[in-house]
């Protein structure tokens, strides 16, 4: 098996509260992974690690030829995973004091140091690519909640990030905005863009995933295709969540 | 009673707005340094800096917790003593050293606040695209805390140009310290006085409405 991104015993606790509690996991070079289980399980705190906005407290995560041990990790370390990770937030979480176009561009510009041409250039192909062709210039408080977190997902691929990481990307979503952000997600899949997705939208992640991921209580509990883990669940737990949420 | 001696009023307009000048070099002097002091104090306590943290709530407690006059005359009579490079200040500077470390106590505070105010997610979001600390606070946090903290710091800075009066104690020949010579010439205090009450109320006024015009533009950009 030749995994683009593993992770290895991954550990995170909170105070005495272990959240994951020993996380093993690779994904290959393209493959779409969707992560269901309870609420509590730990599913944002893994997206989180993965990006170091929680600091995991043992384990290893490695992306292509980039490191990252637990113990000993460099703020250059960080850094260099980030460059490989996107994130796609809940609640958008966009930069309200810049435009659509400004926070597509910022990451190339200031972190990348891009030229602003050639940024804005790329900004306006993801703008296209994303349905907001017109709406660069807007800034996020006179967006609608779906066409913020299409921003939110353009800021995430104007990285070219190695895994895209989407943490429940239409749970925050009035239902009605929740088709075109689908839609879009469903294209980066197409593109067979590597990706880790938290959601509780199950019809979506069987549609999408290459593969389900059922989390509960800071473990995998079970994985496999979605055919396999709608159909036929081996653990009890599995049976028992996806008769709970239909 | 007698009559106000409104001709004689009119002679020190003149007089008393030769030293605007003077009063507002030092309040637009102190208040950059402020500011610059202050969004520093606001970011050491934010992200918690070790040691440095400490040392900075000690600070801004003092310099909140004592009379700006006693700072003045601290910085002025005081320190001299103690510490040779001070003596010889003039008033001039120890008045702004004064206005700076006073004020900046408040605004970091108020800066703090601000900077607090922004959704915590910006700070993530940020990061995660590979930001460092000081980017993120150049280009994302700050920027929006300054829009939030604009009121109240332009409000102390009219807090400023008024305690700028205080370097009349110093010594410093500003606008209080004018009236002052003038009126122990003419021994018409209350007419040398009222003048420069009404300068400070003029130059007050003026900013505060530029200070309306301010808040309603940067209300409408947030808005947009
Ligand atoms: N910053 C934090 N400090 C302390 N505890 C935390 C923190 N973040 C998360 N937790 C705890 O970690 C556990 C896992 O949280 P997490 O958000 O990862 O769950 P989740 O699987 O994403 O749940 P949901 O489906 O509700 O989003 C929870 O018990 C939560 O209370
Ligand atoms: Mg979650």
């Amino acid at each position: 098996m030749s995994c683009q991104i593993e992770i290895t015993g991954l550990v995170k606790r909170f105070g005495t509260n272990t959240v994951l509690n020993g996380i093993d996991l690779c994904l290959e070079p393209g493959e779409r992974v969707a992560i269901i289980g309870p609420s509590g399980t730990g599913k944002s705190t893994l997206l989180r690690c993965l990006n170091w906005l929680d600091q995991p407290d043992q384990g290893q995560i490695r992306m292509g030829d980039v490191t990252v041990d637990a113990a000993r990790a460099s703020r250059a370390d960080i850094l260099a995973l980030r460059r490989r990770t996107g994130f796609v937030f809940q609640n958008y979480a966009l930069f309200a004091n810049k435009t659509a176009r400004a926070n597509i561009t910022e990451g190339l510009t200031t972190v990348r140091g891009w030229s602003a041409d050639r940024a804005r250039a790329r900004a306006d192909d993801i703008l296209a690519q994303i349905g907001l062709a017109d709406r660069g210039d807007s800034y996020p408080a006179a967006m609608s909640g779906g066409q913020q977190q299409r921003v939110g997902i353009g800021r995430a691929m104007a990285l070219d990030a190695d895994l895209m990481l989407f943490d429940e990307p239409t749970s925050a979503l009035d239902p009605e905005w929740v088709g075109e952000v689908l839609d879009l997600i469903r294209r980066i899949a197409d593109g067979r863009q590597t990706m880790l997705i938290v959601t509780h939208e199950m019809q979506f992640a069987r549609e999408i995933a290459d593969r389900i991921v059922f989390m509960e209580g800071g473990r995998i509990v079970e994985q496999g295709p979605p055919e396999q883990l709608f159909g036929r669940a081996q653990d009890d737990r599995t049976r028992a969540f996806l008769r709970r949420v239909g | 009673m007698r009559p106000l001696d409104t001709a004689y009023m009119w002679e020190l307009v003149p007089v008393i707005a030769g030293y605007v000048p003077l009063t507002l070099f030092m309040a637009v002097i102190a208040m950059i340094a402020a500011l610059a002091l202050a969004a520093a104090l606001a970011i050491v306590r934010v992200l918690r800096v070790p040691v440095l943290d400490r040392i900075v709530a000690v600070f801004i407690s003092f310099f909140r917790g004592t009379p700006l006059l006693v700072q003045l005359f601290l910085f002025y009579f005081g320190l001299p003593q103690v510490v040779p490079a001070m003596t010889g200040i003039d008033g001039v500077t120890a008045a702004i050293i004064g206005l700076t470390l006073h004020f900046s106590a408040y605004m970091a505070e108020s800066i703090r606040g601000a900077i607090l105010g922004v959704d915590r997610s910006q700070w993530e979001a940020a990061q995660s695209i590979g930001m460092t600390q000081g980017q993120l606070l150049r280009r994302i946090i700050l920027p929006q805390a300054a829009r939030t903290a604009a009121p109240t710091l332009m409000n102390y800075f009219i807090d400023m140009i008024k305690s700028t009066s205080l370097a009349f104690t110093l010594g410093v020949t500003e606008m209080m310290g004018a009236a002052q010579k003038e009126a122990a010439g003419s021994f018409l205090y209350l007419e040398a006085f009222l003048v420069v009450a009404l300068f400070y109320w003029v130059i007050v006024e003026t900013l505060s409405v530029g200070q309306r015009r301010l808040e309603s533009s940067l209300g409408k950009a947030v808005a947009r």
